[in-house]
């Protein structure tokens, strides 16, 4: 075996990709020749670091959402219609008459779920992952969701109320995409999930925090809310109850 | 609303090609070298491998997948002409760079220092292709010799030798930068 063969197949062998025979043929020359031995000594040294270094990428959530709301999905028309009571403002009825099946969270997944929510908060934080669709106006944002998801999140203005809407985003939570809306407190970021339940009970907010993140948690008219922010546990449930004052005021009105 | 033929090729489309999503993604970012040219990159990609599922008779899913990642890719390096050459195309001046340099140095010399991730990814996305490429499938994406040839459609000789130079240009990187850095 001449040193050109060698220091290709060398690679071979580093790879365990060679036959017993070839195998034994590399080994042999490297153990002859000093300049092959250096080569294979460098290149596994080489190989080691790198197997220990994390060389990978994590394809972010929103591409994930992406690709998911691009396939097929299973559309039952109930849900649709309950999609369009919002639209309409007569959530509460069309919910009530409809029978809704859909998410059910079980109670002991709140806390794995807490963990993706605030997750899914942090990763919105990083450059060019907040939002989707941008716009400060419900009537823009509301209509993008519709299609992409099973169930359209209420999508509320409170910039009166000292809460900017800043748009919208596609995200992934326990598996599967849900509508996230993003507000701003001053310079703080809001992110508001919205997921279906089959749960159509109010269930009171609650304030959690994990990783330095509140996240108040709600139920309400067949949906889970998790508001999470960085902003203090107060302000949250400021903005909590303006969000929902709103909702009410939207189904009533 | 979809025929349930469709909802059921999505289901089983979603389980087998989903769980590949960062295997891909990763090669998207060190062949383009761009996060969203990336995502846009592997979502075209998954619509087209959706598209050809049908077609689709394995055994293996990832260099599948890879496989239209790359055709997707060389679209993308296509538009780009003016600044990056296509897969294909392989540069001259990387064929002509020796496979070894720094071979006569004693071993005890030759052991590179830990880097970070970043540093390191630097230096990978500084390989010309196709040896990047194949580094990448192999070292990174861990595929075999043969799914790799399978992969960039070439025989397993030619990727025993583009890995060969690319581990080379690897690593006279690797030490010039700590000779710079000394």
């Amino acid at each position: 075996m001449t040193c050109d063969e060698a220091k290709i197949l060398l690679h071979a062998l580093l790879d365990n990709e060679l036959d017993a025979g070839h195998a034994r043929e590399v080994e042999a020359h490297i153990a002859g020749c000093p300049g092959c031995a250096a080569e294979f000594a460098a290149q596994r040294e080489m190989q080691r670091v790198l197997a220990e270094t994390n060389l990978r990428y994590t394809a972010p959530a929103s591409l994930r959402s992406r690709i998911e709301a691009s396939l097929p999905q299973r559309q039952q028309p109930s849900r649709r219609s309950v999609l369009r009571g919002f639209a309409m403002g007569s959530a509460v009825s069309a919910l009530a008459a409809s029978g809704v099946v859909a998410v059910v969270l079980r109670q002991d997944d709140q806390q794995r779920i807490l963990s993706e929510v605030v997750s899914a908060h942090l990763r919105s934080l990083q450059a060019g992952h907040l939002i989707d669709v941008v716009s400060t106006d419900q009537h823009t944002v509301k209509p993008w969701f519709n299609g992409k998801l099973d169930v359209a999140p209420p999508v509320i203005d409170l910039t009166a109320q000292g809460f900017t809407l800043v748009g919208g985003r596609l995200d992934y939570i326990d598996a599967r995409a849900i509508g996230a809306v993003v507000y701003k407190r001053r310079q703080h970021v809001i992110n508001l999930f919205v997921s279906q339940t089959s749960n159509a009970e109010y269930r009171a907010p609650k304030t959690e925090t994990m990783q330095g993140f509140n996240c108040r948690r709600w139920g309400n008219r067949g949906l889970n809310f998790w508001a999470v922010s960085d902003i203090g546990a107060d302000e949250l449930a400021e903005f909590v109850d303006k969000f929902e004052a709103a909702m009410k005021a939207n189904v009533e009105g | 609303m979809p025929a349930n033929d469709d909802l059921e090729k999505a289901q089983r489309f979603r389980e087998a090609a989903l769980p590949y999503l960062d295997d891909v993604y990763t090669l998207a970012r060190y062949l383009l070298r761009d996060a969203s040219d990336a995502e846009d990159a592997v979502q075209e990609c998954y619509l087209r491998a959706l598209k050809h599922f049908d077609s689709y008779r394995g055994p293996a899913m990832k260099p599948w997948l890879f496989a239209i990642l790359r055709n997707v890719c060389n679209a993308e390096y296509a538009r780009r002409a003016h600044r990056h050459s296509a897969i294909e195309d392989t540069p001259d001046a990387a064929e002509q760079t020796p496979m070894w340099q720094e071979t006569e140095a004693s071993p005890e010399t030759e052991v590179l220092r830990s880097r970070d991730a970043g540093a390191i990814r630097k230096l990978i996305d500084a390989l010309a292709e196709p040896f990047k490429e194949t580094f990448v499938l192999r070292e990174i994406n861990n595929l075999s010799y043969r799914e790799i040839a399978e992969t960039i459609g070439a025989p397993v000789g030619t990727v025993m030798s583009r890995l060969a130079r690319a581990r080379a240009m690897l690593r006279a990187a690797w030490m010039a930068e700590e000779e710079h850095s000394k």
